[in-house]
């Protein structure tokens, strides 16, 4: 479970640094759990986010052979966003990715 | 590298046309129905079972051909149901059926695809609306709404992918003799072709010069339009 864990995290960072790169968001070059993505002042525009979110999904196919689609209804129904930070977002990949079969 | 192109509905009828057809012009070109495919299975062609209106099966399905062709060059979003009958004597498990089909294995179909062409910034895609909608037709409450809900969904969704160079559009058919019309009375047939600028039945061939226009390279400043056939608008 903790490797798992891990692995969320590892393709949700790298997502957000090839989005970093690509569309020039300097906050974002070195992510760590707390850092703001969607939904704050300094977080990314709803575009970046659809971008990032297709990223992950092909990410997670890859790497964990998993087909997971992360915004589904249980996602979008939170009373707090998982997109908010790179750490909730790391943890909808983790228990999503837990659920999902191969 | 040839174009991969993904059709809904490829079992018969215009789906099955379009198969050959983009084989004919080199493409690879994938395809899903609820039933087996019909006939030898062409060489280049791949054939998945899945229901449009199951959301698993068809994610499975996209990115099992993303996967292997590595991207998603054009989706034609042809699967479709229609079902005829005065409103007042339509059960609500027929609208939901006809709605689940066109609009939501519609929608399905197009967000899956365009996550898969976002790597590329670059995709077509074809959604396939109706003269039911723009004539109004009566006994065609059910099918016309779905398709002008294909419609309001082309267009937005034309506006939404437009930032990764993905086009929207939708064609329009006029009656085609196909599953969906076969049980129409003629008298009522010969009635909605009169209404037609150009009065003829339509034909699989009208349908794939759309759809060849919307998907050409070319038409990269084409997205968010329905293409009626025949004269209709």
């Amino acid at each position: 479970m903790e490797d798992l864990k891990r692995r969320a995290f590892e393709i949700v960072s790298k997502a957000v640094v090839e989005l970093a790169e690509d569309m020039g968001f300097p906050s974002l070059a070195s992510p760590v759990e707390t850092t703001p993505l969607f939904g704050g002042e300094d977080g990314i525009d709803s575009l970046s986010l659809v971008r990032l979110v297709a990223d992950i999904e092909r990410a997670a196919e890859r790497d964990l052979g998993k087909t997971i689609v992360l915004a589904d209804e249980r996602a979008m129904s939170r009373r707090s966003s998982p997109f908010r930070t790179v750490g909730t977002l790391s943890e909808l990949l983790y228990e999503r990715a837990g659920e999902s079969h191969a | 590298m040839p174009d991969v192109v993904l059709i809904t509905g490829t079992r018969k009828g215009i789906g099955r046309y379009l198969v050959d057809h983009y084989l004919a012009k080199g493409c690879v070109v994938t395809g899903c129905s609820r039933e087996p495919f019909e006939g030898p299975v062409p060489e280049n062609y791949f054939h998945f079972i899945a229901d449009v209106t199951d959301e698993r099966a068809m994610v499975a399905m996209v990115r099992t051909v993303q996967q292997r062709f590595d991207g998603i060059t054009v989706l034609v979003n042809n699967a479709g149901i229609a079902a005829m009958n005065h409103l007042v004597l339509t059960p609500m498990t027929t609208v939901q059926r006809i709605f689940a089909t066109n609009v939501f294995g519609t929608f399905v179909a197009l967000r899956e695809c365009a996550k898969a062409m976002m790597p590329a910034r670059y995709g077509r895609i074809v959604n396939f609306a109706t003269v039911a909608t723009p004539l109004n037709l009566e006994g065609e409450a059910c099918y016309a709404a779905s398709k002008a809900a294909v419609e309001s969904l082309t267009r937005v969704a034309a506006r939404e992918l437009a930032p990764f160079n993905i086009t929207v559009n939708a064609v329009g058919p006029t009656p085609v003799m196909t599953d969906l019309i076969r049980t129409v009375p003629k008298k009522k047939m010969d009635a909605l072709i009169g209404t037609q600028a150009i009065r003829r039945m339509g034909e699989h061939r009208d349908i794939a010069n759309v759809i060849d226009f919307f998907v050409s390279r070319e038409s990269d400043f084409i997205t968010g339009q329905t293409i009626y056939l025949g004269g209709i608008n």
